[in-house]
């Protein structure tokens, strides 16, 4: 089984995407085939996934890849391949179990949908894209599969056509997402320039190998910093993290999809996969570029935690608060964490999608309503979602012992308490577990207590279909947990590439009470401050600027729009005038000088050179006037004439004789 | 008095002079070529003299020649009488000072 | 077997002939009978090409002029056999595009052929007689049945390729006056250790630059290709874009690289600076535009950069490694084919939309995915295709070219990326303002695909997946002709 599977992993990606196209050649009406196609797909990639993974842990370190040829070009050959690791399996799991939930729960949430069969289309599509990115044993594979990727998501934040605003945040996801990735680009040029092969692990010859590490030198900062720009961009950091929040256009499935468990992972799964090229020359597990990569990740991860708080819109908050996460992890990623980091994603992976798809619950309760001003005092109207978001919720804020979130956070906390550049990083985190508490109190108190305002009186549960999959993903939430206990961090040694073993004593650890203190603090502040959910929020009453300022998410789309694409719409404006008058009237500059050379020598032929001709032509007409005069038409004058010149001839005759 | 060639030859001059004298000075159309028909006729004396007085005996070329002079002479007389009264209907005179069509 | 290119020139212009004197209704039918008969010979040109070997095949060798040294002198090698197939492509094509009379047929016929000469042609007198004879067509294709403006734009075109062509000729009399020869094989020889001295040298040089770089276009000789390509009709527009524009490309790999390169390393920052100019410039300028067909030719303009780029990245750098320069050269190759093929469906759809709508303006349209979701679909995927979307095939293409490139010239290279963002925006504009919003009033009415019209787009959406997927099968056309190439430039 284990050389089958890693022999044939192209099959787990290839059976979704056969059921995407299946279901693309499906007839609108063929809703229950296109359904059950994408479902059965999912299920199939998702065993294939554990098959995939129960071989990774017999040993530590286990790796599998298998390469084949691309295509040849001049006497070389370009190869792909894929590879199976435990980074790879534990994603591959994570992705399948989190995508066949959200497939199951859109069955019930876009049941009313026009667009039925395309909408499983694309959702098929984006699983196995996503699946090629974490299978991928070549960069250029990866590019491939992400770029299908950022296509999936266009057209699924895209998906309901009709809405102006869904169309431009596809179009901004797409586009943001591909300013990062020419940054992707151009570092996977170099690294192929430079080390000669895009395949990660090739027998020893790979990039990511001795070999192909020991050809990079100096050059593997810049490979790595623009290689972090894709991930930049695909994971929502700062300054690209402003199309995450618009793309919660999309219905909410796909938010759950994209925006919280899988898309937005590729970049951070980016950086873990090449994580050798950052590290390469590390001193004390420092480099110029994990230092960027670590600052990036604050930055992040504190603005759209301050962000968050100021939302009214259900899904926005979510939004927010996944960029802040992701934040998190880029800095467990930069401080050297990468398992720490690693395990957050796979954590978050399960604790987003519940609550996004709790969110969608919330939403298709209250009647596509998602501001959280007009909801409130759902807890008795929708039981199983409330007690599902509040899995969610606690396990997000990072709740100790049972939520997994928990011991993810400690993870990275402790991993950024020992990075030797600066403490910064690990005190702005511990601010950043507050805001968490704090902003998704906000969020439970204005959706689920109090009394209900607005659309939420005929809010009513949803149905079985849609809140099964919450019961699954909150079990998950709760049972991975028990997986990164670190009294049996057997998860934690299995990324990393080691043994482990049970020590009950290592459950207890000084981190778990700051931690668990800085969220009892975070929720008890949430408590106090937002006890009372109204129309105007209480930061709102006080501080209304910097409400507002939070609100608009920094202004910064504002900014942007501005400045860069300002000058960028600049620079189309001008270089079609240029192009219209610049260049073209330089043609018609060099026409009309043609012209007016012509005209010059037409000037020259007239006056210079057919002078003389004229002159001469006048002057014969002078003289045939002069002639002519003596012409009298007199016959005898002629004849006289006549008469008179034979007689000179005679005499010339006679003289010469 | 014998008659000699230089003999004809003066009377053909004279014959000649008087006709280009006719031509020149008449200004009656018909007159003029009455002295055309003089100049002509005196051509053909010159022709018949010559023959006569040269190395006999000679082939009859002079006399050929005089006698095709003649017929063409009678035939340019038609015509131009013919012109002659063309001129005269068109212009309504004969007169040949006050028919300057030919000048340039 | 030598005859087939003979045949492949011929039959096209007898096609022309049966279709001037076919009865009215079935111009094109004779015309699409020619075309499936030249795509048999291309077929079997392909069939009987032996991709191992790098130099001319299936030579066809006749003296015609031998006084100044004009020979019928055909054969083709891997470039060859690639454009070849794309004109056999691209031209049924564009005839099943359009509704079109005999006179429209007959001059598209002898364009063909025309180009068909050009491709094949290795003497050159021929070549350049090829050359010209597409011209005659093309302007007569957009005076007469072009749109709003044909007169001014076929003028402009007319002139400007003249000009170019004009100042092309002259400076191969001047390589004649001194060399005494017109076979492109022979002049190559004489290419490295300088083909005129001196001045003359680089007049020729800049004269042949000049013919190529209009015919391409190159930035900022490209400025009659918006207008000749927004009045051309759309048959003519994507024989245009998809063929004729190659002629410059083809011109410069078979001409100037060869004779030149001496010269071209000189001034290769400059040339390097005007390709990326053309990438960014007129990505720019698409993104100015609300016209789709001018909008289309712009970018247009942009992918041929892309091949400009990589030629110029091999041939004007110092020291190439050939690694790198079979990488660009290889990607050169495929983007003439993929753009061939994209660039022409790409105007295909815009003709669709015009035909059905009578306005071709971005504002024109909205919400068609509502009401024509099937031709908003595979329009995408041609959209999706030009801007490189990988799995279609302009990625695998510019993937060659840039790779290439950046390892020879990473600061150009660097700039021209943007063309990639650029183009990207400048589709995404483009569908969100055609496909999504409300459906527009205007639009209410308008068909979506009929039977016919699928078939015509299937098959090139086809190839489009082909070789964005396994572009094996046109690479091994023109392996070998890359690695010899890169190895005379080495």
């Amino acid at each position: 089984m284990s050389n089958w599977i890693g022999a044939h992993l192209w099959l787990i990606l290839a059976v979704p995407l056969a059921g995407s196209l299946v279901i693309l050649s499906l007839t609108n009406s063929r809703r229950t085939a296109a359904a059950a196609l994408a479902i059965v797909g999912q299920v199939l990639a998702f065993v294939l996934s554990l098959g995939a993974f129960l071989p990774t842990l017999q040993a530590p370190g286990y790796r599998v890849f298998t390469n084949f040829t691309w295509f040849t070009f001049g006497e070389q050959t370009l190869r792909l391949g894929f590879l199976l690791d435990p980074l790879t399996a534990v994603m591959l799991v994570m992705i399948t179990l989190v995508s066949l939930c959200i497939f199951v729960f859109s069955v019930g949430y876009m049941a009313s949908d026009k667009n039925f069969t395309r909408f499983f289309a694309y959702l098929s599509f984006f699983s196995a894209a996503m699946l090629g990115v974490v299978l991928a044993n070549s960069l250029l594979l990866l590019f491939v599969c992400w770029e299908l990727v950022g296509l999936a998501s266009y057209l699924l934040i895209g998906f309901w056509i009709k809405r102006p605003s869904a169309a431009a945040a596809a179009k901004k996801a797409f586009i943001i997402t591909r300013i990062g990735d020419l940054g992707f680009f151009l570092g996977m040029l170099w690294l192929y320039g430079q080390s000669g092969t895009l395949l990660f692990y090739d027998g020893g010859n790979g990039a990511l190998e001795s070999h192909g590490l020991l050809s990079l030198g100096a050059s593997a900062t810049f490979i790595a910093l623009l290689l972090f720009c894709g991930a930049v961009g695909k994971s929502g950091q700062f300054p690209l993290h402003v199309w995450l929040p618009d793309a919660m256009e999309g219905p909410t499935p796909v938010s759950a999809l994209i925006h919280a468990a899988t898309m937005v992972a590729a970049g951070i799964f980016l950086v873990a996969r090449v994580y050798p090229l950052f590290s390469l020359g590390a001193i004390a597990g420092v480099t110029p570029s994990l230092t960027v990569v670590v600052w990036i990740g604050v930055v992040t991860a504190l603005i759209s935690a301050l962000i968050a708080l100021a939302q009214w819109d259900i899904k926005r908050i979510l939004a927010y608060s996944t960029v802040s996460q992701l934040g998190l992890m880029m800095v467990s990623l930069g401080v050297g964490g990468v398992v720490a980091g690693i395990m957050h994603l796979l954590a978050h992976g399960f604790f987003k999608a519940l609550l996004f798809l709790g969110s969608g619950s919330v939403i298709h309760g209250c009647h596509e309503e998602q501001d959280i001003r007009k909801m409130g005092g759902l807890r008795g109207r929708m039981p199983v979602t409330f007690l599902t978001y509040a899995i969610g919720m606690m396990a997000l804020s990072g709740v100790p012992l049972f939520f997994s979130g928990a011991w993810t956070k400690e993870e990275i906390l402790h991993a950024t308490l020992q990075w030797p550049v600066s403490r910064a990083p690990h005190f702005l985190m511990l601010a950043g577990v507050v805001l968490t508490a704090l902003y998704m109190t906000r969020q439970m108190i204005y959706v689920f207590f109090g009394h209900p305002r607005g659309s939420a009186e005929h809010a009513h549960e949803s149905p079985p279909v849609m809140t099964a999959p919450l019961i699954v993903l909150a079990v998950c939430v709760i049972a991975f947990s028990v997986m990164l206990t670190p009294a049996w961090p057997w998860l934690f040694r299995y990324l990393a590439g080691a043994t482990a073993s049970f020590a009950f004593s290592q459950l207890i650890q000084p981190g778990l009470f700051i931690a668990l203190a800085l969220v009892v603090l975070g929720i008890a502040l949430g408590v106090l401050i937002y006890r009372r959910p109204g129309e105007l929020d209480p930061m709102e009453q006080s501080l209304p600027a910097l409400f507002r300022f939070l609100q608009h998410g920094m202004w910064l789309d504002e900014l942007y729009d501005r400045t860069v694409l300002a000058f960028a719409r600049g620079a189309a404006r001008t270089s079609d005038w240029l192009d219209r008058y610049f260049w073209d009237g330089l043609v018609r500059g060099f026409g009309a000088l043609g012209s007016s050379l012509g005209s010059f020598t037409k000037g020259f032929d007239e006056r210079a050179i057919n002078a003389g001709a004229n002159d001469a032509a006048a002057a014969a007409r002078d003289l045939g006037g002069l002639i002519s005069r003596r012409h009298s038409g007199q016959i005898q004058t002629y004849l006289g004439v006549v008469a008179v010149g034979m007689l000179a001839l005679l005499l010339l005759y006679a003289w010469l004789t | 008095m014998n008659p000699t060639l230089q003999l004809f030859l003066i009377i053909s001059a004279a014959l000649f002079c008087i006709g280009l004298l006719a031509a020149l000075s008449r200004r009656h159309a018909i007159f003029i070529l009455i002295g055309i028909e003089m100049m002509l006729a005196a051509a053909g004396l010159n022709f018949i003299a010559f023959w006569r007085f040269a190395p006999q005996p000679a082939p009859p070329t002079g006399v050929m020649v005089t006698v095709f002079a003649i017929a063409i002479a009678a035939a340019e007389a038609a015509v131009g009488l013919a012109l002659v009264i063309t001129v005269y209907r068109h212009y309504r005179t004969t007169n040949v000072d006050q028919i300057d069509q030919l000048k340039g | 077997m030598a005859h087939l290119i003979t045949g492949l020139i011929f039959i096209p212009i007898l096609g022309a002939l049966f279709v001037s004197v076919a009865p009215r209704d079935y111009g094109r039918a004779v015309a699409l009978g020619s075309n499936l008969m030249t795509v048999l010979v291309a077929l079997a040109l392909w069939r009987y090409f032996d991709p191992a070997t790098a130099g001319l095949q299936m030579i066809t060798r006749q003296p015609w002029i031998p006084n100044i040294g004009a020979e019928y002198f055909l054969g083709i090698d891997g470039l060859s056999l690639l454009l070849v197939l794309l004109t056999s492509v691209v031209f049924p094509f564009a005839l099943l595009a359009q509704r079109a009379g005999r006179g429209f047929c007959a001059l598209m016929l002898v364009m063909q052929a025309a180009l068909y000469g050009t491709f094949t042609a290795q003497n050159f007198i021929l070549w350049f007689l090829f050359y010209e004879m597409s011209l005659i067509p093309a302007f007569l294709l957009i005076k007469v049945w072009g749109g709003e403006n044909r007169d001014r734009a076929a003028t402009k075109f007319f002139l400007y390729t003249f000009l170019g062509s004009v100042a092309m000729l002259l400076s191969f009399l001047a390589i004649y006056l001194v060399r005494g020869t017109f076979d492109f094989a022979a002049l190559a020889a004489f290419g490295k250790s300088g083909l005129l001295p001196g001045k003359l040298g680089w007049l020729a040089f800049a004269g042949i630059f000049l013919g190529l770089a209009v015919k391409v276009p190159l930035f900022p000789f490209h400025t009659w290709l918006p207008d000749a390509y927004e009045a051309a009709p759309t048959g003519a527009a994507m024989v245009l874009t998809g063929v004729l524009s190659k002629m410059g490309v083809y011109g410069f790999m078979r001409l100037l690289l060869p004779l030149f390169p001496n010269e071209i390393k000189i001034m290769g920052p400059a040339l390097l600076a005007l390709a990326v100019c053309s990438i960014v410039f007129a990505s720019l300028a698409a993104w100015g535009q609300s016209d789709l067909k001018r909008m289309v030719a712009y970018l247009s303009i942009n992918h041929l950069g892309y091949c400009m780029l990589g030629l110029f990245a091999v041939t004007a750098t110092t020291a190439v490694p050939p690694r790198e320069a079979q990488a660009a050269l290889s990607g050169v190759f495929l983007q003439i084919f993929n753009h061939g093929i994209t660039a022409a469906a790409l105007f295909y759809f815009v003709g669709l939309l015009e035909q059905r709508r009578g306005l071709r303006g971005l504002n024109d349209f909205g919400g068609l995915m509502q009401r024509t979701p099937l031709l908003c679909g595979w329009m995408s995927v041609a959209m999706f295709s030009s801007l490189g979307l990988p799995g279609l095939n302009g990625f695998v293409g510019e993937f060659l070219i840039f790779k290439g490139s950046f390892a020879l010239a990473a600061g150009y290279t660097a700039v021209a990326v943007l063309g990639l963002l650029i183009t990207a925006i400048v589709f995404l504009r483009a569908m969100q303002a055609l496909f999504s919003g409300p459906l527009d009033e205007s639009c209410r009415e308008l068909p979506d695909l009929r039977l016919g019209e699928k078939w015509i787009v299937l098959p090139v959406t086809l190839l489009m997946f082909g070789v964005g997927i396994s572009p094996q099968f046109i690479l091994t056309i023109f392996n070998s002709t890359v690695t010899q190439m890169v190895r005379l430039l080495g």
